[in-house]
């Protein structure tokens, strides 16, 4: 049975109509029209389908669209409102991606890292990472970018 | 790929609530929490419910409390909830350790400790590691609360002693009350997030006593009595170790899957219980690698 949910989509309130078994991801590129959250695996481990919940990533290809009722939700599309944000940048500067199929996941990966530890050590980027899987890269670039933004000068945040 | 499977959702708003409508739905309603198994499940046609009742709207349950030396996980606690927890890294640093090696950020953000052993595949890291806490599940049903002893918990591969109509609420993880270490090994097929091939807990008492379970060498997480009845009040030497490994097949019973062949996961779970054995030990001498260092 169908039900209307209210959703804020980058900074946007969305109402639309879901069925039960509607999957965020689904609802996202289909109804509402968010391209950049990608169709990979469709199963949790690639990490291309990435969105922020409530600021912290996720699978939105895990999530039933009725669950994000209320719920504020961010995508690339909503990080770079005034621009690019330090990080897009960064990324960009180092040709961090190839086919850039990952890279909407990654950036959202990097960050919600960067918003919580502005300043991480290489491990603490390759954790946030690893859960996005990237097969043109080798991940060298991403990770270079990413602690690029993360030097205690720089402030890279995108949320806030 | 959409959903073919239609179903009805619920979200009630009290624990009272969501027994009544489990218990009417019976086997027919499945409970949802993160979601990150369900819904794969659902996505693939591994179950059709009629009903998924989401318990997110229970208040309460998404709270980590240490008090009077117990630590109380609530069932909407996420792995993510349990890394960032002070009093998990101050009192349970081997939690915290386990959850560094448990999928990924944007898996744990979403997936709860509750799920993860309501779930009980073989493979589970959270089993394993609360297992060796002698840790309790706290239980909701229509005829009211119970404890279950995680001993007891897991039944085999997906099966618990969860009863139709019963919700698990949380889990209360008792502190040892003498000094102890303890250390996390999990075998993996690469850095990053992986299921476990085999993983190993040991719990290193004052006064030589240990507690020592595995993971996903077995259809349940168990805890290995031969090999703690043997070191018990033994002081860990080099022949112990030894003899301690040589009992590692019989407490086991791996298979051969994707993953890993029934002979390797024999052979690792020997290694690691070795390394297990000796940082937990290492660690309660205030010495040892540190939590979040990997043996394997």
């Amino acid at each position: 049975m169908k039900k209307s949910i209210t959703l804020k989509l980058n900074r946007e309130q969305r109402t639309v109509e879901v069925e039960p078994s509607d999957i965020l991801l689904d609802v996202l590129r289909e109804k509402i029209g968010v391209k950049s959250p990608k169709i990979g695996c469709e199963r949790g481990d690639c990490g291309a389908c990435t969105v922020l919940l409530d600021g912290k990533s996720v699978r939105s290809c895990l999530i039933l669209a009725i669950e994000a009722d209320g719920r504020q939700i961010t995508t690339v599309e909503g990080l770079s409102h005034a621009g690019l944000t330090p990080l897009q940048r960064s990324f960009l500067k180092h040709g961090a991606f190839q086919c850039g199929f990952c890279a909407p996941g990654i950036v959202l990966s990097a960050t919600e890292l960067l918003d919580k530890n502005p300043h991480p050590s290489e491990a603490e980027v390759k954790e946030a990472v690893a859960g996005n899987l990237c097969r043109c890269t080798g991940y060298k670039p991403i990770i270079d970018a990413i602690l690029a933004v993360s030097a205690p000068s720089v402030k890279a945040g995108g949320l806030k | 790929m959409a959903i073919a499977h239609q179903f009805e959702y619920v979200k009630p708003g009290s624990l009272r609530e969501a027994v009544k409508t489990l218990a009417r739905y019976g086997s027919r309603a499945r409970i949802l929490a993160g979601g990150t198994d369900l819904v794969s499940l659902i996505a693939e046609d591994m179950v059709k419910p009629e009903t998924v009742v989401d318990i997110k709207g229970l208040p309460g349950l998404n709270k980590i409390e240490f008090k009077d030396g117990v630590l109380s996980i609530g069932a909407l606690v996420t792995f993510s909830d349990l890394r960032d927890s002070p009093a998990v890294a101050k009192k349970f640093p081997v939690l915290r350790e386990m959850t560094g090696w448990l999928a990924s950020v944007g898996i744990r953000n979403r997936a709860t400790v509750m799920g993860n052993l309501c779930s009980a595949v073989p493979c589970c890291d959270s089993g394993p590691v609360l297992l060796v806490y002698d840790a309790m599940v706290l239980v909701t049903g229509p005829g009211g609360k119970r404890k279950v002893p995680l001993r007891d918990w897991f039944v085999g591969p997906r099966k618990t002693v969860l009863k139709r109509g019963e919700i698990a609420t949380g889990v209360a993880v008792p502190l040892p009350g003498k000094k102890h270490a303890a250390c996390f090994v999990k075998l993996r097929r690469y850095e990053g997030e992986d299921l476990a091939q085999a993983s190993v807990t040991v719990l290193a008492l004052a006064g030589n006593s240990y507690r020592i379970s595995f993971g996903a060498v077995a259809p349940r997480p168990l805890r290995a009595g031969r090999i703690e009845a043997l070191l018990e009040g033994k002081a860990l030497s080099d022949e112990l170790v030894e003899q301690a490994v040589r009992l590692v097949p019989q407490e086991i019973a791996p298979i051969t899957d994707i993953r890993a062949t029934k002979e390797y996961r024999t052979l690792m779970a020997g290694v690691m219980l070795e390394r297990g054995l000796r940082a937990a030990v290492a660690r309660l001498a205030g010495a040892g690698p540190a939590y979040g260092t990997s043996l394997i």
